[in-house]
């Protein structure tokens, strides 16, 4: 209603900032796998940490943190924006946890000896995959706009305030996953080379995750307006029948 | 507020003992899950004690999502929740009487399973059931809270009774498990502040989610 209407070169126009992103995650891809040392202890597996930390980092805090933040701001100002960036930024982070997911097992099987493990890492992140999956559902679920802003958004919310719940809970039982070995007191315990391309596989995943939600934002804008202009005159649309964004 | 939230949750429990209908299909529910989850584990290898306070707690869960559909479903008949709106009173107390009813409900399901897990399992459960009653209602509080405001957004959905374990069941990890675990410290004959840690976690829990759901629960009635 608000919204103008979408331009149409957005459907078409060449999305530069995904395409560079996809360039620096294959750059840094070909760095970790070819002129980055293999480590001693753990051979080649070790080089999946390059996927799976800068996924777990860019899919857990910044999508998940993202969809709170978005989501507590929609409740306060009502601005249908808000709800795009949280609907977005939920299916790309659920995307990046589910990377996350398929890279940890392929990792510990070699390392730890079994796929899977109910160490507190493992069962957090997989419970908030659950939460975020409840999320998408929960949105293509319900077909009014505005109820589906507020019911996600305080979803939303609660989620992350489930974080550290969880959390505590599992992490009574013993842990088994590597303790931190960047973020910590003392200082990084990485080679410099491995440093160097670690770093860049967090840039490059990160800036991945901002042409994603970029893209999926515009897509989620672009269908709201369409939506918008049936629901204005539903005659004038003929047979083109938009499905609501969820 | 808490005059109209104690107005709410008579009606709804009124209307709940007038049918019976949700409390004792969650009875029976119970009871039948106590039985077949017996079957399903050779008695001989797992001892009926390492058994009873996981399927104890599985149930619970499971029951309370049983019973917590009902709590704005039954709203749903002639759009009663327009006349809960309209009404002059607080939302708060509207979540507050909702869930004080789902309180009596999931307590009184509890209060038939404990002694029938007791009963057939086999457990020496008299001298625990001072901490063990305690567990019970701590856990109550927080599975109450998040289920009736799930509850709430998932009639308005079109899943609906789909959704609302989907939604719910992550959120009862963090009492589910400190729950089973303590109850499973408390049947092994250790002694309680064994299992402070957990409790801990669970009274955590209660007071952050009764808040927030509280607060939260405004949102999800607006028209």
């Amino acid at each position: 209603m608000t919204a103008p209407p979408p331009p149409a070169a957005h459907r078409d126009r060449f999305d530069w900032l995904l395409t560079v992103a996809v360039l620096a995650v294959a750059g840094t891809m070909v760095r970790a796998i070819a002129f980055t040392p293999i480590e001693a202890n753990q051979g080649a597996a070790q080089k999946i940490f390059y996927i799976h930390a800068p996924s777990a980092f860019v899919g857990l805090y910044i999508a998940f943190g993202l969809v709170a933040v978005a989501g507590a701001l929609y409740l306060w100002l009502r601005d249908e924006r808000l709800d795009r960036i949280a609907a977005s930024s939920a299916e790309v982070g659920v995307v990046f946890t589910t990377v996350v997911l398929i890279t940890g097992p392929i990792w510990g099987k070699p390392i730890w000896g079994t796929w899977w493990t109910w160490d507190a890492r493992l069962t957090l992140t997989l419970f908030l995959w659950f939460v975020y999956l409840g999320y998408l559902i929960l949105r293509g679920a319900i077909d009014d706009a505005s109820v589906r802003a507020r019911y996600s958004a305080v979803l939303g919310v609660l989620g992350a305030l489930l974080v550290p719940f969880i959390h505590l809970s599992v992490y009574l039982f013993r842990t088994l996953h590597p303790m931190p070995i960047v973020l910590k007191p003392s200082s990084p315990s990485l080679p410099p080379e491995m440093l160097t391309t670690f770093f860049l596989a967090l840039a490059s995943f990160t800036l991945l995750f901002v042409a994603l939600l970029r893209a999926r934002y515009r897509l989620a804008t672009v269908l709201d307006a369409l939506v918008d202009e049936e629901a204005a005159e539903p005659s004038s649309m003929g047979t083109l029948r938009a499905e609501p964004l969820r | 507020m808490l005059a109209a939230a104690g107005l709410i949750a008579r009606k709804d429990l009124a209307i709940e003992f007038r049918t019976r209908s949700a409390f004792l299909a969650a009875l029976v529910f119970s009871l039948l899950a106590i039985v077949i989850f017996y079957f399903a584990w050779d008695a001989t290898a797992v001892p009926a004690s390492d058994l009873a306070p996981g399927v104890l707690w599985v149930i619970f869960t499971f029951s309370g999502v049983l019973g917590l559909h009902r709590s704005f479903g039954v709203e749903e008949a002639d759009r009663a929740i327009d006349a809960l709106i309209a009404s002059p009173i607080d939302r708060e107390a509207v979540f507050l009487g909702k869930a004080l009813a789902n309180l009596v409900f999931v307590l009184g399901v509890q209060a038939v399973a404990i002694p029938a897990v007791a009963l057939f399992y086999n457990l020496p459960m008299g001298r625990v059931l001072g901490p063990l009653t305690l567990i019970a209602v701590l856990a109550a509080v927080g599975l109450v809270a998040v289920g009736t405001l799930f509850s709430a957004m998932a009639v308005n959905t079109r899943l609906a009774e789909l959704l609302l374990p989907m939604l719910a069941l992550p959120f009862f990890v963090p009492i589910v498990l400190p729950a089973a675990q303590s109850t499973a410290r408390l049947l092994a004959g250790r002694p309680v502040a064994e299992a402070m840690s957990w409790l801990r976690i669970l009274i955590a829990f209660d007071i952050v989610f009764v808040v927030a759901c509280a607060l939260a629960f405004p949102f999800t009635l607006e028209d």
